[in-house]
Formats: C-alpha cells, structure tokens, sequence
C-alpha cells in the first residue's frame, strides 16, 4: 500500500488539518447543553430521582425511552455496515466509517441513560458482585457491554491502515502522532498484513450481526418478560430489532447529509448512497408498518380489559396526540417521500430521516409510559410530566453524542480511505475487463 | 416449615384505613408532604384502593385493603438484577435496602404496584422526627438494611408482613417452649393489631388447623389478580351481595 497521499483525498485530511472558528463556536455550543444537562444530573444526585417527574406508578419515564432511543442509533449504523460489508456491496465504502463511529458513540450515550435512570447509580457493581442472571437488567449489562466491546474493535479494525498513512503523513510530531502510532499497531502494508485484516473484518462483520440484535431483543425483554399490559408480548422483541435498524439508518442518513455539507464530501457520498439508503429505508418503514399493525391488531382483538385500557389511552385517549403523530411520521411521511425516484433525493431522504426519527422517539415513549400509567389494579391512574431536569439531560445527551462524533471527525478520516481507494481500483480493473471484453 | 399468609374479610372491612395509618406508623414511612403526594410520591405499603364497578345508576364501590400479596411466585423477585428481594423460606418476600441498585424493574414488574420507590431521602415534620420505631428487624441473609429501619434516598421498599414483630414473637415463643397461637399471630402485623373490625387474620397457611388455612379454603375467599399465576399469599373474603 502506497502511502502517498494522492492530491485527489486530501479534501478528507482537511478537517484533520485545520480548524476554522466554526468548529469552536459548535463545540462551545454543545458543551453548553452538556454543561445545563450536568447541573440537571447534579441536582439529581443530590436530591434524588425526585427531581424527575416520575411518580407511581410511572417508575420510568424518558431516561429509559432515550437509552432504548439511542441504543437503538447505535444499531442501524452497525447493522448497516455490517451487513453491507458481508454482502460486500461496493457502495457501502464511504459509509461505513461513519456508520461504526455513531454506533460506539450513541451506544456509550445509551448506556449512560440507564445508568442516569438508577436511584443507586454508585452501587453499579452490585451487577458484578451479586450478579442474578435470571433477571433480564443483567441481560442486558452483559449483551451492551459485549456489543460496545465488539463495536469498539469493529470501529477500530478498518482503522488500521488509515492510522497507518496519518502516521506517515502528519508533519509534526506530538500526541497524535503517537495516538496514530498506537492505533495503527505497526501497519507497513503487506500482503500478509492486508490478509490478516481482512479475515479480521470479515469475522468481526459477521459476529458484529447477532451480537447487535441480541442487545435490542433483550432490551425489549426487559418490558416483555413482565406481565404488563401491551408489554407481555412475543412481538416485543423483533419489533425493537426493527425498529433499532430503522431509526439507525435515519440518523446516519442525517449524519451524512451533515458531513456531506460541512466537509465537502460531495465527491464522495453521491446522490447515488442516499438513494440506496432511502430504499433500506423504506423498507423499514414498511417492516415497522407490518409489525405495528401485528402489534395493535392482536391486541385489539384480544380484548383483554387490562390491555386494552393501554389500548385506548394510545389509540383515542390521553396519548392519542402521541400516537397518530408517530404514525405519521414513521410512516405516512417517510413512505411518501422515499416511495418516488423524484423525492429520494438528498433532501427527501434527510427531511424523511429526520420524521422517522421524531416518530421512533415517539414510539419508545408510547412503549415505556402508556403501560405504566394504566397499572392492572384499579389504584389510580397515573401522571407523566417530565421536568426540565429530564429534558436538560436528553439535550444533554444529544449534545454530547455530537461532540464526540465532531471530535472523531477531527482525528480522523471520516471516510476509510484505504477502502474507498480499494473500491476505486476494483472498479478500474472491472472497467477494463469490461473494455477489453468487448472488444 | 410455615408459609405466613393473610386473610381480609370485605365484609367485616370498613374501609377506616386505621390499618394503613398504622403501617405508617409501625414501619416509619417518611411523610410525602401535600405536593409530593398530589404527584403521586406518597409511600404506602399497606393502601385502601378503591375499585369502582358498573356504570350510573348500577354503581357499585368496592374497598380493597391491599398490602403486599407475597406472592409465591413473586415477579418482583425474578426480575431483581442484584437479590435485593428476595423469598424468604417462610415465604416473605423482603427488600435489602443497602444492596438495591434503585433501577426499579421490580417495581413495573409487580402487577400488584405495590412497591415504593424513596424519590427523596425520608424526612417527618416535628415533632413526629421524635418517633420513629426503633426497631430494626431481623438480620438479613444477603447482609443489608431490611424492615423498618429508615430507608435512604434511591432504594426500593416494601410490606414486609412487619416482619420485626414475626421474628420477635417467634423468639419469645420458643424461650417459653410453645408454639405460637392463631390469636396471637391473627394480631401480629400493625395493620390486623389496629383493624377496629377485627376484619384481618394472619398466620400459617400450611397448618390445616390454622384459622387462615380455614379462611383460605372458604367458598368466599379470593385473591387479587389471581389468573397471573403469582400465587398471592393474600386472601379475600368476597362481600355477601
């Protein structure tokens, strides 16, 4: 591998390079939500879960929506680029970067709401030291720890070669010179170098596959393994699956769109990967159509009075609001824009994007406090209002899983350049095997 | 060995809640305070819930009192990812205070929703601060806090069948050789000792001659949500219409 730097990439070392002011004025904004979110969490340690606005019987409110909703981001970029990585469709090349990196990063902002969640959150050990495995929480510890492990090597695995070049490339000497040595585990280039990699990808693609769906499953175990109403369902499993891929491909169609703007990637991320993009996405659109229906329909014709008190309050009750406007936005919308050639455009797939990942936040919330607010005995039903604490913390987060995808960004190539380069000479072979066939 | 379980007549049962006044009392359950209760954070481990049946003119109320059911299958118990609650061999189901995690699954997971959560840490006006039962249950098996003793911020807790006074009157039975009575175990929880009605029995189950085991097995006695398969420890005599 040669480790020039053709005069044709450098557009991708530019971020890595220089730093414009518009850099600084994004990070200063994203440490300031950071910064209202940490005061929120403080006045929490401090005071107690109290200053939430869960009660009882709504024991868990939109800290457990944002884990399920963030884990879930973490999940389409993986799924995607695994999969597209076994299929070994070529134009996945210059998505995979960014797909492995918004998958450690929303997945490390995941597990962080579980751990705000807890009253106890300095007794985290006890999973560790009194460890219960019929319990599905610890299902759960274990399946996000081993997919945020697994993850970490699949973002670092591709990482080889690129650290390699920066490396060799980088003028100065210093701690990143060091990192890039570090990471780059002493790269030259072989062929049995290059071997080795690949089975290491390949391997780390394949595992990567169950591993992410086993995390959504026993995520959604955690609700279907109670007896609750509308959560003690076989279905609950696949249908966070589905619904994890779906909002995972809206948010790095919305991550691309961004990259693709702000550091003049439009030579690499074509009109062509967000067209491809919108076809798996509405794919999902009517997998998660599918498996809304299969959901609401069973129960309606179960007609159980437990369930069917969860029932109403979504369909025409007090979270009715809540509920047509995520079918709206996880299907109406999406469907029609992504449906036409003409609308699944860049725009179209972003303005799609951004519905479906509004709808999905939605849809974990009428998952989580629908059921909780209608309890079997008639006790009182409860209330939710979420407080300002819970909202800092969700912008907080937010904020925080930008800050650490624009810190990638700026040690990094966001896109693989050895495999974009890989792709491109792939093709110059076939394009003359093509040409001299035809002769 | 026995299998501790409740028996509460709807008919004899005023609905006085002397018994969940007592609860609050006996086990030092921290005041909630006007606001804190209107948003639901009030603790109660024993509660009078209303059940509102038919609709207008054929209304009928019910009054529940509802402690903690100790299940024998408790799904509180199978979803706790540290053991901290837990089925005793007598068939409590009990809480340790110092090794809950405060992730509160086992609190979604009771279909009863009779599990508190410490939203706050636990405070009493004056000069009720004074009172507090000093009373710090038995030892438990997985080492922490458990019973009444004053609850911290973060932690999960429960009805414990007052199980403080079980283990005293248990040990003051055997120091003087003999088995304890039906009347004296009848009185034994806060809430029956109070019960103005006389309305609540407690004791073992699996004595056949025991007056709950008698109750249990009457043609009116039923438990609460019983086709979930928890086996509820907690019986219910039905009204006679």
């Amino acid at each position: 591998m040669d480790h020039e730097v053709s005069k044709g990439d450098d557009i991708l070392f530019e971020p890595l390079i220089h730093t414009g002011r518009g850099f600084y004025v994004i990070v200063a904004i994203l440490l300031a939500v950071i910064g209202v979110g940490a005061y929120g969490y403080l006045r929490q340690l401090i005071h107690g879960l109290g200053v939430t606005g869960l009660n009882i019987p709504v024991f868990m409110g939109i800290y457990i929506c944002n884990a399920i909703f963030f884990i879930a981001i973490s999940y389409g970029g993986t799924l995607t680029s695994a999969i597209l990585r076994i299929v070994n469709a070529g134009w996945r090349t210059p998505i995979t970067r960014a797909a492995e990196v918004i998958t450690v990063c929303a997945l490390l902002i995941g597990s962080l709401n579980i751990l705000i969640d807890m009253g106890r959150p300095e007794r985290t050990l006890n999973l560790i030291l009194h460890a219960r495995l019929q319990s599905p929480i610890l299902w759960d510890f274990i399946a996000i720890n081993l997919y945020l492990l697994c993850s970490m090597i699949y973002l670092s695995l591709p990482l080889i070669p690129d650290a390699a070049i920066l490396r060799d490339k980088l003028p100065t000497p210093g701690w990143r010179r060091q990192l890039y040595a570090w990471l780059s585990l002493g790269w030259t280039g072989t062929k049995a170098q290059k071997r080795r990699l690949e089975i290491g990808i390949s391997v780390m693609a394949i595992l990567m596959v169950p591993v992410a769906i086993s995390v959504h499953t026993v995520l959604a175990w955690m609700f279907g393994m109670t007896t609750q109403p509308m959560w003690h369902s076989t279905i609950l499993g696949p249908y966070f699956v589905i619904g994890a891929i779906y909002s995972g491909i809206a948010m790095l169609i919305i991550a691309m769109a961004i990259l693709r703007r702000v550091a003049h990637l439009e030579d690499y991320l074509k009109p062509i990967h967000f067209n491809n993009l919108g076809l798996l996405l509405i794919t999902m659109t009517l997998a998660w159509l599918y498996f809304t229906m299969a959901e609401y329909l069973t129960t309606f014709y179960g007609n159980e009075p437990a369930h069917m008190a969860v029932f109403y309050a979504k369909w025409n009750g007090e979270f009715a609001p809540f509920f047509w406007v995520q079918v709206i936005t996880c299907f109406v919308i999406p469907f029609f824009i992504l449906a036409f050639r003409r609308t699944r455009t860049i725009v179209g797939t972003v303005i799609a994007s951004v519905s479906v990942s509004i709808g999905m936040w939605l849809e974990r919330y009428l998952i989580v406090v629908p059921t909780l607010t209608y309890p079997r005995l008639p006790d009182g039903w409860g209330i939710y209002r979420p407080t300002w604490v819970e909202w800092a913390l969700m912008a907080g987060c937010a904020a925080g899983l930008v800050l650490m995808f624009v810190t990638f960004t700026k040690l990094f190539p966001i896109i693989s350049i050895w495999e974009v380069r890989e792709e491109r000479e792939k093709e110059a072979i076939q394009r003359r095997i093509e040409a001299e066939g035809a002769v | 060995m026995p299998r501790w379980g409740m028996v509460i007549d709807l008919d004899k049962c005023t609905a006085c809640q002397a018994c969940t006044v007592a609860c609050l009392a006996e086990n030092n359950v921290p005041f909630a305070g006007p606001e804190q209760a209107a948003m639901g954070r009030a603790i109660f481990w024993h509660k009078v819930i209303t059940d509102l049946e038919g609709e207008y003119p054929h209304v009928r109320a019910r009054f529940i009192p509802r402690p903690c059911m100790h299940c024998d299958d408790p799904p509180c118990v199978k979803v706790c990812p540290v053991g901290a609650t837990y089925i005793r061999e007598d068939g409590l189901v009990m809480q340790d205070y110092d090794r809950c995690i405060g992730c509160r699954y086992c609190t979604v997971a009771c279909p009863y929703t009779i599990r508190s959560f410490n939203w706050y840490a636990p405070q009493w006006p004056e000069p009720m601060d004074q009172h507090l039962n000093p009373d710090v249950g038995p030892p438990q098996p997985t080492g922490g806090r458990g019973g009444p003793e004053v609850r911290p911020k973060g932690v999960v807790e429960k009805c414990t069948f007052c199980v403080h006074r079980l283990e005293k009157a248990k040990q003051k039975a055997e120091e003087e050789d003999r088995e304890l009575t039906n009347a004296e175990l009848t009185l034994l929880p806060a809430c029956n000792q109070t019960c103005p009605a006389s309305a609540r029995y407690f004791g073992d189950l699996d004595n056949p001659k025991s007056t709950v085991s008698q109750l249990a097995r009457s043609a009116r006695a039923f438990r609460l949500l019983e086709d979930l398969g928890t086996e509820p420890k907690v019986y219910y005599l039905a009204e006679e219409r």
